[in-house]
């Protein structure tokens, strides 16, 4: 299988990153290098074989549903490229 | 006065205790050795030196009451993948610009409860995704190893470039890194240095970067086997605050080594034998195993069939995770910021300007293998390629080998933009071809330096081991660094 630049400007736009007509381009060749790189799969014999979930065999740690932690509001936006009131700041969404 | 520089962990710990020097004059000899060699050598992208010498002084004052932990007072660098409180965090990237955690990475916060010292946090290949230490937004780290007669710049591998290179060039005494395709032991190998890859669920992964969540384990590079058993037992835990941490004890790791490898099976897979290998590698394999039959360890030819599947499978499961857990920068939480007209326009401005072009590859690649209609062709395919991948390694258990002696690399260190690696990336992902299979299957791995190729470049052996039993990979790693003596560099940076 292969990608064109129709369908890397698509995906750019699915994983939400502006590309240029030249980096899609560019882009595309690439793409098309590694998506060739991986074909090598189609080899294996893969009939009946389960798909591997987990390297360690080990049950689904679970935990008690308790608050464990919190209050930290300051701390969570402390980082934020724009904050007021312990809230995040975004370009209006809804209208 | 010796140079303190010089001083293995092992060392460093008894001559504390021993008050021969104190840990304050141990981290200012890592501090000076960090200022006259970071301009060559890039590997530090912040060096915390006040920090470094108030944990030192408390480590000093512990340590003259007789008290301490198992690393009181000993300077290491950290990967700036792990979350350190308040201390720059970005993985390297651009779109975690200014990042300052307000929380402390699991291993991080173990090392430093054994008393060691941070000097500072270390360059890496921009999300752990490379294998040259090229795409970090912070510029290239320089191997302190050259060819001889040659001043060509080279690279010390990746995606732990810079804390092979800080350990190599002595900038620290040992140093943590990630794996999540061979991106402790390749550097490890590219530099003259030890590296482990512990099993998957070893060292809890809460506080470090995710990159490929499935893959991605924490392990150190240090100077010797010994030292990189001391720094593993402190980097590793179990941990309530990661699901996949698994409830096994630590054990002493240093406890192995010196043991006897006699009656240890090691198994040799011929597939491990790639076309256009160079016959040094196949040379210094061969020395390997002399070495290990030698000790008298029993060698063993094994098959393991899939293992040229590894690294394609590797390339679809590791961008589709990767691209899910980028997802989250976005603009709004954390670093950079690009203005847009609206929402979307601004996360589509900030994802550009902040990925490189590297991470914005594969996170496309993992975008398109999970996207509607490719998911089964791709993603549920690589993951069965893997149950099998994990099966030959499984059977090889079974027939009683005890671990698998294969090269670390195909080859040694690379120059710094090389054109032909640079014009292909699937060229480039060919450095992790004998690393990449321990992943899929969450086995632990160690590269050991193992001698020099014809132009001087260190080359290191790798050895795999059965889940949770690093321990025989220190003993048996023990051998080859007793049989292949130490690596230092030429210094040739002030």
């Amino acid at each position: 299988m292969s990608v064109d630049t129709q369908t890397v400007k698509r995906v750019a736009h699915l994983a939400r990153i502006k590309v240029s007509e030249d980096d899609a381009t560019r882009m595309t060749g690439e793409l098309n290098a590694i998506l060739g790189f991986v074909e090598q799969l189609d080899e294996v014999d893969i009939d009946g074989v389960e798909p591997l979930t987990s390297v360690v065999e080990q049950t689904m740690k679970k935990r008690a549903d308790g608050v464990t932690d919190g209050n930290k509001a300051d701390d969570i936006v402390r980082n934020a490229p724009a904050s007021e009131d312990n809230f995040f700041m975004v370009p209006k969404v809804v209208e | 006065m010796t140079d303190l520089t010089k001083l293995t962990i092992a060392e460093a710990r008894d001559g504390l205790k021993n008050k021969d020097y104190t840990s304050l004059e141990l981290t200012d000899a890592f501090i000076g050795n960090i200022e006259a060699a970071n301009a060559s050598l890039n590997a530090y992208v912040t060096v915390t030196a006040d920090k470094a010498r108030d944990m030192a002084k408390a480590s000093d004052a512990k340590l003259a009451k007789g008290d301490g932990g198992a690393l009181e007072g000993i300077p290491l660098g950290i990967k700036d993948l792990f979350a350190t409180r308040d201390v720059h965090t970005q993985a390297c990237s651009h779109i975690l610009d200014g990042f300052k955690p307000q929380y402390e990475s699991t291993v991080t916060s173990n090392l430093w409860a054994d008393g060691a010292v941070m000097l500072g946090k270390l360059n890496m290949d921009e999300f752990a995704m490379g294998s040259s230490n090229e795409t970090s937004y912070y510029g290239p780290v320089i191997n302190p190893w050259r060819k001889q007669g040659s001043n060509q710049d080279l690279v010390p591998g990746g995606s732990s470039g810079g804390s092979a290179t800080a350990v190599a060039a002595r900038m620290c005494m040992g140093a943590t890194a990630t794996d999540t395709g061979g991106s402790i032991r390749q550097p490890a190998a590219f530099t003259g240095t030890v590296g482990i890859k512990p099993t998957y669920g070893r060292c809890s992964r809460w506080g470090v970067v995710a990159f490929a969540s499935s893959l991605d384990q924490a392990g150190p590079i240090a100077h010797t086997v010994r030292d990189s058993a001391i720094l593993l037992k402190s980097m590793a835990s179990v941990d309530p605050k990661d699901t996949t941490s698994v409830d096994i004890e630590v054990p002493d790791y240093e406890a192995a080594i010196g043991k006897s490898v006699k009656g240890l099976k090691i198994g040799i897979p011929a597939e491990y034998r790639m076309d256009g290998m160079p016959g040094e590698i196949e040379d210094l394999w061969q020395k390997g195993i002399q070495w290990l039959k030698d000790a008298g360890a029993e060698i063993v030819d094994i098959a393991m069939p899939h293992t040229k599947y590894a690294l394609p499978a590797y390339y679809i499961v590791a961008p589709a995770e990767a691209s899910s857990n980028l997802a989250r920068y976005d603009g709004v939480r954390y670093g950079l910021r690009v203005p847009g007209n609206d929402i979307a326009e601004m996360y589509e401005n900030t994802r550009a300007a902040g990925f490189g072009e590297e991470v914005k590859r594969r996170v496309l690649i993992g975008t398109y293998v999970l996207s509607a209609g490719y998911y089964d062709a791709y993603y549920l395919k690589a993951q069965k390629v893997r149950t099998l991948i994990k099966r030959d390694f499984d059977l090889a258990w079974q027939n009683g080998v005890d671990a698998i002696l294969t090269p670390a690399t195909p080859s040694a260190a690379f120059g710094v933009a090389d054109q032909e690696l640079h014009s292909d990336p699937v060229k480039m992902y060919l450095n992790d071809i004998f690393t990449v299979t321990v992943n899929m299957a969450g086995l632990p791995g160690i590269s050991v330096p193992a001698g020099l190729d014809k132009t001087g470049l260190p080359l290191g052996l790798q050895l795999i081991g059965k889940p949770f039993d690093e321990s025989t990979l220190f003993q048996i790693g023990q051998v080859i660094e007793d049989a292949a003596g130490s690596f230092e560099p030429q210094k040739w940076w002030s």
